[in-house]
């Protein structure tokens, strides 16, 4: 059964130096406040695991939490790119990052994979692209029935997956809906979990389009009320698109990017607006 | 009504899209486009995001792909996993609508780095997304990007999603499904690919644009058709809807 514990705990307990931590969420649902609690607790030489790499591991690049990213997709949704990000890559700053790159096809059935229990997942993909010359975990596959050529990528299998949820009861099951991207794939595929929630509930109601996550799933389950800010939570909140445009001005400039996250991330409350 | 070069190219973009289709749409320009074909002349038409929202129809545009409008009155929300397996992989979708860093004359795609090295870049772009298995398995692709020397290159710096890879032969010696793009919309004109040899044709002008202007805007010698048309200009309803989707106090 899930441990009910606070997010210094949790993170406390189950993220170390060295680890490989998947935090996923697809627009929705992303794990800020369980991201910002690994900053203030200086984790480093993380291999961050994600599709979509925002805002979130913008922050976690930038603090010099990671030492590796894979990836599918790195950049500003709807605003441009990830300046943090492009200056790990560009300048080493602060401080080189492995990139392992896929697609997002690729990135969806590794977890897959994991989660399944499989050593490998099989796709039609990557094929004529660049992508497997740079990228070591891509590879072919005859298929043993057609004879036909088919990709096959590893298993995904984080260290840790830590994902944000609309509730959970006091057992710890866990309840997610609206747009739930990898995150079921991403807790199953990973040695430890944690998920963060809006609100821990006695009774869950059901809710169309539900994804549940049963307590005995995963490891610990944390309070965290808009801990997906400047993400939503379906139900809960609406994304603050005016956080991701600001978050461009802020993230630019190395010293107004230090100034910012010792503001609001080590300080204060991160919630406010990007510039407030 | 007088209009943009870019609102000329998105209203060109979203004619391309025939009402009732299932179009896999990616945020920016194809967004905006799709979005102005349905509420237009394609009430029908199915928006696919790679966030797993099937029949979305988000009355503003999102602005991020995972934007919650689009789970608010989809047909379905699935996983991202089931997106790409289930839906995209066996050939579902009929049309993919990409956009791109840099193109080349075969229609392949690079949004991944520019100069210098992979390891060393001089610029690191967002990456693959979901766009190499949308080119891949489409039934036909459909590319929105502003022409350019920047954009339209001799030579990519990396090839993220194939178009038709050096030439006619190379998507079905890959094993790629789907035909490949069938069309590129630019704020210039219309590129369509040769019939035998696959290499972008300028087959359209906009009104006012030139084929010289076309020319200068590509890194290559651009093949020119026989005969270039001109685009029909944008009318007063497809603008006024385009502008009602782009206001601000539309916006989130």
């Amino acid at each position: 059964m899930a441990q009910i514990c606070s997010l210094r705990q949790a993170i406390s307990s189950l993220v170390s130096d060295g680890d490989v931590v998947a935090m996923e969420g697809f627009t929705h649902l992303i794990p800020f406040a369980a991201a910002h609690e690994i900053i203030r607790q200086e984790r480093r030489n993380l291999t961050l695991v994600r599709m979509t790499p925002d805002v979130i591991y913008d922050q976690l690049i930038g603090m010099g939490c990671a030492s590796g990213l894979v990836f599918s997709w790195g950049g500003n949704p709807g605003v441009g790119s990830l300046h943090r990000f492009r200056d790990a890559v560009e300048n080493e700053w602060p401080q080189p990052i492995r990139l392992e790159e896929h697609s997002h096809a690729g990135m969806a059935n590794r977890y897959v994979a994991g989660a399944s229990g499989l050593p490998f997942a099989v796709l039609r993909g990557y094929t004529g692209t660049d992508l497997p010359t740079h990228t070591e975990n891509i590879a072919t596959i005859v298929c043993p029935f057609t004879g036909e050529t088919l990709t096959a990528v590893p298993a995904l299998c984080p260290d840790v997956g830590i994902v944000h949820a609309q509730r959970a009861d006091r057992k710890g099951n866990v309840q997610m809906w609206g747009i739930t991207g990898v995150q079921k794939e991403a807790v199953l595929a990973s040695k430890r979990s944690i998920v963060t929630v809006e609100e821990i509930v006695d009774h869950l109601d059901p809710v169309p389009g539900q994804v549940m996550l049963p307590g005995w799933a995963v490891t610990a389950v944390v309070e965290a009320p808009a801990g997906a800010h400047p993400s939503y939570a379906h139900g809960y909140s609406v994304r603050d698109n005016d956080f991701y445009v600001q978050w461009d001005a802020v993230s630019r400039d190395r010293e107004s990017f230090l100034a910012w996250m010792q503001a609001h991330v080590f300080n204060g409350s991160a919630r406010i607006g990007a510039s407030g | 009504m007088t209009w943009s070069a870019d609102e000329m190219m998105t209203v060109a973009a979203a004619r391309q899209l025939h009402d009732g289709a299932a179009c896999f749409v990616g945020i920016g320009l194809p967004s905006t486009a799709a979005n102005l074909a349905r509420a237009t002349h394609a009430p029908d038409l199915v928006l696919v995001y790679e966030s797993g929202c099937l029949g979305a129809k988000p009355s503003r545009l999102p602005l991020s792909i995972g934007d919650g409008i689009l789970a608010d009155d989809a047909d379905a929300v699935v996983s991202v996993a089931e997106v790409f397996n289930y839906w995209l992989q066996p050939g579902r979708i009929n049309i993919g609508f990409l956009g791109a860093a840099q193109l080349d004359r075969f229609a392949n795609i690079n949004t991944t780095m520019v100069g210098g090295t992979y390891a060393s870049p001089k610029v690191r772009l967002p990456g693959a997304g979901g766009a190499p298995e949308i080119a891949a398995s489409c039934k036909e692709v459909v590319i929105v990007v502003r022409q350019n020397l920047r954009t339209f290159v001799d030579r990519l710096d990396f090839v993220t999603s194939v178009g038709y890879g050096s030439g006619p032969k190379d998507r079905a010696r890959l094993g790629l499904r789907g035909s490949g793009p069938r069309t590129v919309i630019t704020d210039i004109g219309i590129l369509e690919p040769d019939v035998e040899t696959r290499e972008l044709t300028l087959t359209r002008l906009h009104p006012g644009a030139t084929v010289e202007q076309a020319r200068a805007a590509t890194g290559w010698p651009l093949a020119i058709a026989p005969r270039v048309t001109t685009t029909k200009p944008p009318t007063d309803r497809e603008l006024q809807v385009l502008r009602e989707l782009e206001s601000p106090q539309k916006r989130p």
